[in-house]
């Protein structure tokens, strides 16, 4: 008998008799200014957000950002907000991306519980370790596309042929030296959403 | 006195680390109170939790199977393992086919409870883990005392001496901010070097085929996107139907854990990226025997979160590596008798029975009956010390002759009254180790309340 065969008839012999699936789940909060409720907690999973009355504004205030005026490599799959300094068409080997200093990336939904933006792959492909690697990540999103909860987030989402996607939700961050916050562990040191319109 | 006792023992005898360790876990659990308290739905997103838990796991079979197939439909290959070596074995055959040798790891208690790291270096491979707080106890040839903050025993000092040795960081630094940066710095390096990686999982979907990783630091997401071969592994516990439940787990992992909304980040993997391989390694190793407990099965509803091992009273004082298991806390106590009774007898002792890990745990384990059955169950095995055993037949025994009863009773205060000291508190006494015996009442409760009743 394969492995498979193994584990499979070993958990079938072992289950409880059938458990209903419970139905969904529903009755969770919502927010009077869920847009303020996103800014608040993206403050608190240490991000920044940016609000930005149009395109034009949007590309002023990108390039005013601190991280993006010092950066020589910066990656852009958002030409309204950035042109961006390096190729990205053709990057087949997500190594070559090591040394991007910023990412500027569209966001296609903003969380308001959690402060999470959902970064799409389709876009990035082969190079989705972009959105991790880079020193600083710069998200844009509308702001019409901010969601009370993670269930209007999911409601939203579907997985068809193969994907990739990510709740990203501030910089990276880790406490795993007596618990002491530290931002920028491995992957982005700063996090900054515009929500442009 | 069981293992746990005796590792415990010589914990608390630092009593100021104890409090240091005390504090620091109920820090963690107060975060997760106030993270709890902004969702008024907390109690029925628990309920909802549970309840599609038990759904899953009374349907494993065939939610694994559509797993499988989904998965396959991806491009990702699907491979099963019915305990560690057979786990060790086809990640070992993944690397070696493709002539692979330096692996970089996230977090995976998975691979902990198989002990795949050492298993890997005899044949080879660079093993690197790549989670800050894993890293740690790597460098220490230590293994994680807690499954969320593996390194929450260490002080900074004691990292910072440990990067002065292996990363070059000053002497005597032990900011965790230059740390921190300093580890950044190192395994940058490793994850730029590395020819495969390997994740656990949180979650893997049935109706997808996807899987959905969750950490903070990015480590996970720079393993399974910079080097071309992805392996995540997964004991068969994982499984959710379908990704609308992910919003009810999701919302009560890392509140539960740490206390933050949400995870830094949390990736849905489906099928390896262009040009990319994800291998998927399905893993048993004892969990189908445990689906077969009718009272323990419910223990694999768990999602790791950690929560029951910051509330407990016992773990915060003792610490992780007291309990000698690769999950420790109320869970590991739980878990670790079903797959060695002998070996872990001593764990579900090591709990007060307070409950409070039941009360806080997101997907509703009852976890302090379940150590209290495993004290039954282990003790008719003949598992637990003779003298538990002798002295539950003795209670057991005067319990049901109401005229013994009594009788103990009246000895009892009459000792507590009479006798010196020195021979209440024997060594057979070992109640009295750490605490006073209580003052004798004048009289019994039984004769308070007769005369009451007239």
């Amino acid at each position: 008998m394969s492995s498979r065969e193994h584990i499979l008839s070993a958990v079938r012999r072992a289950a409880a008799p059938d458990v209903p699936r419970p139905s969904a789940f529903s009755g969770w909060q919502r927010f009077e200014e869920p847009l303020a409720h996103f800014a608040r907690m993206l403050g608190e999973v240490g991000g920044t957000l940016v609000r930005v009355i149009s395109e034009d504004a949007l590309r002023d205030s990108v390039a005013s950002l601190e991280v993006v005026a010092k950066a020589k490599k910066v990656a852009s799959l958002v030409p309204e907000a950035h042109p961006g300094t390096v190729r990205l068409a053709g990057v087949e080997d997500p190594h070559q991306l090591a040394s991007v200093e910023v990412a500027v990336l569209r966001g296609a939904f903003g969380v308001a519980e959690n402060g999470a933006v959902w970064v799409p792959g389709a876009a990035l492909g082969a190079r989705r370790a972009l959105l991790f690697v880079c020193q600083h990540l710069v998200l844009v999103v509308d702001p019409a596309d901010v969601v009370p909860t993670l269930h209007e987030a999911y409601a939203r989402l579907r997985f068809e042929g193969p994907n990739f996607g990510c709740f990203v939700a501030g910089p990276s961050k880790t406490a795993d030296i007596e618990q002491a916050l530290v931002i920028g562990a491995h992957g982005a040191r700063s996090a900054t959403v515009f929500l442009v319109g | 006195m069981t293992p746990h006792a005796k590792r415990a023992a010589a914990y608390v005898a630092n009593t100021a680390r104890m409090h240091w360790h005390d504090k620091a876990l109920w820090h963690v659990r107060e975060k997760r109170d106030r993270a709890a308290a902004t969702v008024p739905e907390w109690e029925a997103l628990r309920t909802q939790a549970a309840a599609l838990k038990a759904h899953t796991l009374s349907r494993l079979g065939e939610y694994l199977e559509a797993f499988e197939a989904n998965a396959r439909k991806l491009g990702a290959e699907v491979h099963w393992a019915v305990d560690a070596e057979e786990h060790n074995r086809v990640v070992l055959g993944i690397l070696k086919e493709r002539g692979l040798s330096r692996l970089v790891k996230s977090k995976s208690m998975l691979t902990e409870e198989c002990h795949l790291n050492g298993f890997l270096e005899k044949h080879g491979v660079d093993v690197i883990d790549s989670d800050l707080g894993e890293r740690i106890v790597q460098l220490a040839r230590e293994t994680p005392s807690h499954i969320v903050l593996p390194a929450i025993h260490k002080k900074k000092e004691e990292i910072g001496e440990l990067f002065f040795q292996h990363l070059k960081t000053d002497k005597g630094a032990s900011d965790p901010k230059y740390l921190t940066e300093a580890a950044r710095g190192h395994l940058r390096e490793r994850f730029l070097a590395a020819d495969a990686g390997l994740t656990g999982v949180n979650f893997a979907i049935a109706e997808t085929g996807g899987i959905v990783v969750c950490t903070n630091e990015g480590n996970a997401d720079l393993g399974a996107s910079l080097p071309r071969v992805h392996i995540a592994s997964l004991g068969v516990e994982k499984l959710i139907p379908k990704a609308e439940d992910l919003p009810v787990f999701l919302r009560l992992l890392a509140r539960s854990a740490t206390g933050q909304p949400v995870t830094s980040y949390t990736s849905h993997f489906h099928g390896p990226r262009p040009g990319g391989e994800l291998h998927l390694v399905i893993v048993d190793n004892g969990r189908s025997a445990l689906l077969a407990s009718a009272t323990h099965r419910r223990a694999l509803s768990c999602i790791r979160c950690g929560a029951c091992m910051n509330t407990c009273p016992v773990f915060r004082r003792s610490g992780g590596h007291s309990y000698g298991a690769t999950v420790p806390g109320p869970i590991g106590s739980v878990l670790s008798p079903s797959a060695d009774a002998k070996r872990y007898a001593g764990l579900p002792f090591a709990s007060s029975l307070c409950g409070s890990c039941t009360d806080v745990c997101p997907v509703k384990i009852d976890l302090h009956h379940q150590l209290l059955v495993w004290r039954q169950e282990l003790g008719e095995a003949g598992l637990t010390p003779l003298s538990k055993r002798l002295a539950a037949r003795l209670g057991s025994f005067v319990l049901q002759r109401p005229w013994l009863y009594r009788l103990v009773g009246w000895l009892g205060r009459a000792a507590l009254r009479r006798l010196p000291r020195a021979l209440l508190y024997l060594p057979l006494n070992a109640w009295g180790r750490q605490r006073e015996l209580p003052p004798a009442p004048a009289r019994s409760f039984r004769a308070r309340f007769k005369k009451a009743l007239r």
